[in-house]
């Protein structure tokens, strides 16, 4: 199945956890924040949250700014 | 001094100070530091790889509290929903919500500001508010419970200082929360002025982080609004249009010419012609 992470398109497994998309992408959960089809998912849903097919997942964290 | 209450966010330093801007992590960690703050701001945006320390373990380090922002946020619901994942990425309530009008003033949208101000307040957020330096819009903000707002001095970036300090001096009567300039501050007196305005703290960013010396700047910044607090509540002199005396003229001594006809002048009368010049 096809996933959106950060605008890139990866191939994952089906059924794909959210969890395991995030932890593709970063080697430490702390500081990181995630939405799916444009709404936050808490940190306590990610391991219990199953991707569809054609999910936009951003992963983002802190950045110099302001 | 006393302390600075943002809620239950109690900071000895006046000062909250922006990471953007600087060249590289070891620089930003000394101006940190050196600022004194205990208060700083981060952005939220897409993970990249990468080396070496991260910008959590550097400000960790300071033991400055974060202080995330919506910086890059047009609309309300792109501010509201960067202020969730910022809640869950750094268990803070705090935002400084920052709703932009366009790229080329950086300035607020007031409408998308309320509606997201409205919002983050209702969900628990506790939110110091970027905005225009104008009144009507700050009363808004602070009567829909902002636990702040950030009057700006000019536009962000732009080192121009405080352009209406009327409308500061306005909105810090009009408001009950902690009014906390954000934005314009090109220099140290330029931090001094908000705090002898009235405002509560200064939030500092391309000042120091663009400066020639960032810790250098920093360090100035720390002492310009610790100067203008303490100046703010000492009871300046009245602006006066003639000068005034700080040394009396009384028992001044006579050394007029030696072969004086006339006599020495009289102290009494230099005093009176003194005081016909006051206002």
């Amino acid at each position: 199945m096809t996933i959106t992470v950060n605008g890139q398109t990866r191939e994952f497994d089906a059924p794909c956890r959210l969890g395991h998309v995030i932890d593709a992408e970063v080697s430490e959960r702390r500081g990181v924040a995630v939405a799916v089809d444009g709404e936050m998912v808490p940190r306590a849903d990610w391991d219990d949250t199953e991707l569809e097919d054609g999910a936009r997942v951003e992963v983002v964290a802190a950045v110099q700014g302001g | 001094m006393e302390d600075l209450e943002l809620g239950d966010l109690v900071l000895s330093s006046r000062l909250l100070l922006g990471t953007g801007g600087v060249s590289n992590l070891d620089i930003l960690e000394r101006a940190i530091v050196a600022s004194g703050t205990e208060l700083v701001t981060v952005a939220l945006r897409r993970v990249a790889p990468s080396e070496g320390p991260s910008l959590l373990q550097v400000i960790d380090r300071t033991g400055a509290r974060l202080l995330p922002n919506t910086a890059g946020c047009f609309t309300a619901h792109e501010a509201v929903r960067t202020a969730q994942l910022a809640r869950d990425a750094f268990e803070t309530d705090l935002i400084k919500l920052e709703v932009i009008g366009d790229e080329d003033t950086l300035l607020p949208d007031p409408v998308e500001l309320l509606d997201a101000a409205e919002t983050l307040v209702d969900e628990g957020f506790r939110v110091l508010a970027y905005t225009n330096d104008d009144p009507i819009t700050a009363v808004r903000l602070a009567d829909l419970g902002c636990e702040a707002v950030m009057p700006l001095g000019s536009p962000i970036g732009s080192g121009m200082g405080i352009l209406n300090p009327y409308n500061l001096a306005i909105i810090r009567d009009r408001v009950r929360c902690p009014v906390i300039l954000d934005a314009g501050v090109g220099t140290a007196s330029d931090a001094a002025l908000a705090m002898e305005l009235g405002c509560d703290a200064v939030l500092i960013a391309s000042a120091v982080t663009r400066a020639q010396d960032p810790e250098a700047m920093a360090t100035a910044m720390r002492w310009a609004v610790q100067a203008g607090r303490l100046a703010s509540g000492a009871g300046r002199i009245p602006r006066r249009r003639h000068a005034q005396a700080s040394t009396s003229p009384e028992g001044r001594a006579d050394l007029g010419g030696p072969a004086d006809p006339s006599g020495p002048v009289t102290s009494d009368g230099d005093a009176d012609e003194r005081d016909s010049g006051s206002p």
